[in-house]
């Protein structure tokens, strides 16, 4: 089984996305660890884009910070290697088209199947544009993760069947971000997914609290967080990883 | 490969949230294109509120003093509200108003775009919210004013480097969130399918009109047709109906700012390179890990790191040339225009004004060059006055 599989097969999973270098990257890599210590079942790394189109401003200003930081995508590659001395989970990239275009897609993969990345998600290359980015994946053993959204309405079947790794549903229109509520009727989605593909999937977008991630695991395969994990980052600093720590089994108890 | 192809270029690289709104778009336009009511109201507004068609000047001055080619000015600045922003935002909203649209949203960098969208949002009786980099809202504080006065709500964006490209970002993220009453009024032929498609088909009766005009002054075609770009539009615009005129040849004029060999600088095609943005794979000025580039023009309407994929197509089969032209040369220009032919340019305009002004000398006097005024200058009159050391403000 791939690992991406794995991190289903232990009841619902619960993934926390974590932007690589905010702070800098060795506060980055003790939070990866806490999180992995307190039930993470599978890790979304983003690497750091100068104009993450997708995102909020929370996510966005991570991405500035390590940015500004120095941070590089080689630094981050460095990361991976590092982690994947005793780290089993699953990990997968989030980031931006350009990052993997300017950096040479075929050395990108390379770099990921080297160090052992499972997975790619790429919030700005939707189904008609995955072509260029999936062929080249799958001779370097890192699957594409696609997204679904509240309005994908009739590309649901389309996405779903030619899916791998896990599908990204994302909860609500707009960016990432914490939302008080989450108003679209995901179970709906979620049929239609169902019908399409064995692949599991996850929600994420606008998900903080463990009564959220439950009822975003219960109609689905797992819950996805971001923004909240950032703002205990941008808020704790150095400090982060015992909250992140304590977030992270908090999220995994509830969605479990 | 993916629709909108212009070469490798283009393409629909943005989040799934927005495909069915760029598909429900290209759905419509592709009826609507072709509606011969849709085309009626659409002319009646770009002759009797825009004011089109626009004359095609002979700047007899200007050809008399640089001793070469005659110059004519394709006289876009006359246009309703001193742009040619007017010809795509009419297309647009009238076309959204058909989807059933109520809400514009539109991104802006000198305004013009931003002030042509809230213009038609009024005549259209639309909402309109328009997002600006804070530092342009500073640079061209009265086209601000023009904006909330025509009833728009105008969003400053701090993120970034507070310009054009963090506009169109927002604007792309305001989109995702709100789809079903609102059409995003892309302003430039970038932009993800069908945009770059749908604005220089509308921005494309520039050079149809000066193809007519010249036929009728000089009964042959231009030598050559300048333009600035940034994303291109008033370039892709002045170009199109001249593509297949190989003795025609086309000139962009990038904004060089500071100069090319300074990091201060937004000639795309002169010092960035292939990527993935705003949608459109294209030419963008990044560093070496694809990081978009904080790109610096004294011109707020070509301050954008990429340009658009038709124009790095265009470049690609050599069939258009692009120059950079820094703010120095641009500022002589604007200044040498408004002295020879009492026309002041937009500080944009005044890019291909000086690249003119390099190569009519050279050229002998029974061959014609096209440039194209995309706006007027009076927006830039105080920053221009700054510029040169005057401690003038609105």
């Amino acid at each position: 089984m791939s690992r991406i599989r794995n991190a289903f097969a232990n009841g619902k999973a619960f993934i926390p996305f974590i932007t690589c270098g905010d702070p800098d990257i060795a506060t980055t890599e003790a939070v990866i660890r806490a999180a992995v210590a307190n039930g993470a079942d599978l890790i979304e790394l983003g690497i750091p884009f100068s104009d993450p189109t997708a995102e909020g401003p929370v996510i966005m200003n991570a991405n500035l910070r390590a940015l500004t930081n120095g941070i590089r995508t080689d630094d981050v590659f460095e990361l991976v290697a590092r982690l994947r001395r005793d780290i089993e989970i699953s990990l997968v990239f989030m980031t931006y088209a350009n990052v993997v275009f300017s950096y040479g897609s075929e050395k990108f993969f390379t770099r990921c199947q080297q160090t052992g990345i499972d997975g790619l998600i790429l919030p700005d290359v939707p189904f008609e544009e995955k072509g260029e980015f999936l062929e080249i994946g799958h001779r370097h053993g890192v699957e594409l993760i696609s997204m679904v959204a509240p309005t994908s309405a009739d590309r649901i079947s389309m996405i779903a069947r030619e899916a791998e790794g896990f599908i990204y549903v994302v909860s609500s229109l707009g960016v990432t971000g914490t939302r008080t509520r989450i108003t679209t009727d995901l179970a709906s989605i979620v049929r239609v997914i169902r019908e399409n593909t064995a692949v599991p999937c996850a929600v994420g977008f606008g998900i903080s609290t463990p009564e959220q991630a439950r009822k975003m695991a219960d109609n689905s395969d797992g819950a996805i967080v971001g923004s909240a994990i950032i703002k205990l980052l941008e808020r704790y600093g150095k400090d982060s990883p015992k909250y992140v720590g304590a977030y992270v089994k908090s999220m995994k108890d509830a969605v479990r | 490969m993916s629709a909108g192809r212009f070469g490798i270029h283009g393409g629909q690289y943005i989040p799934e949230t927005l495909m069915n709104a760029v598909r429900e778009l290209e759905e419509a336009y592709d009826h609507y294109k072709n509606d011969p009511e849709f085309n009626r109201e659409l002319n009646t507004l770009l002759n009797e509120y825009a004011g089109r068609p626009s004359r095609l000047y002979f700047a007899e001055k200007m050809t008399r003093d640089l001793g070469g080619a005659k110059i004519y000015l394709k006289r876009e600045d006359l246009n309703h509200t001193g742009a040619h922003k007017i010809n795509n935002v009419l297309g647009q909203a009238l076309l959204a108003k058909k989807m059933g649209k109520t809400r514009l949203i539109a991104e802006t960098g000198a305004g013009q775009h931003g002030v042509a969208t809230a213009t038609a949002a009024a005549l259209m009786d639309m909402e309109c919210v328009v997002f600006m980099g804070e530092e342009d809202t500073r640079r061209q504080a009265l086209n601000v004013y023009r904006m909330k006065l025509l009833g728009a709500e105008v969003i400053p964006v701090t993120t970034g480097t507070a310009t054009l490209k963090d506009a169109v970002s927002q604007a792309m993220r305001e989109w995702t969130s709100r789809i079903a009453d609102t059409h995003y009024c892309l302003g430039s032929v970038m932009g993800p399918h069908p945009f770059p498609t749908i604005v220089r088909d509308f921005q494309a009766v520039i050079s149809k009109e000066i193809k007519q005009q010249i036929l009728e002054k000089e009964g042959r075609l231009p030598d050559a047709v300048i333009a600035c770009v940034g994303g291109g539009s008033n370039a892709i615009g002045s170009f199109y109906h001249f593509i297949n005129d190989p003795s025609v040849q086309l000139i962009g004029c990038e904004a060089a700012g500071r100069g090319i060999d300074t990091p201060e600088t937004a000639a795309t095609i002169a010092t960035g390179k292939l990527g993935i943005f705003h949608g459109m794979k294209s030419y963008f000025c990044q560093d070496d890990d694809g990081q978009i580039a904080p790109v610096y023009s004294i011109s707020a309407g070509l301050d954008y790191p990429g340009i658009g994929p038709e124009h790095a197509w265009l470049h690609d089969i050599g069939r258009a040339q692009y120059v950079p032209i820094t703010d120095e040369q641009a500022v002589e220009a604007f200044e040498y225009l408004a002295r020879t032919e009492g026309i002041i340019p937009a500080i944009e305009s005044a890019h291909a004004i000086a690249h003119a002004m390099q190569i009519a000398p050279k050229m002998a006097r029974d061959q014609i060059i096209v440039i194209t005024i995309s706006g007027r200058g009076d927006k830039d009159c105080a920053a221009i006055a700054r510029y040169r050391g005057e401690d003038l403000h609105e």
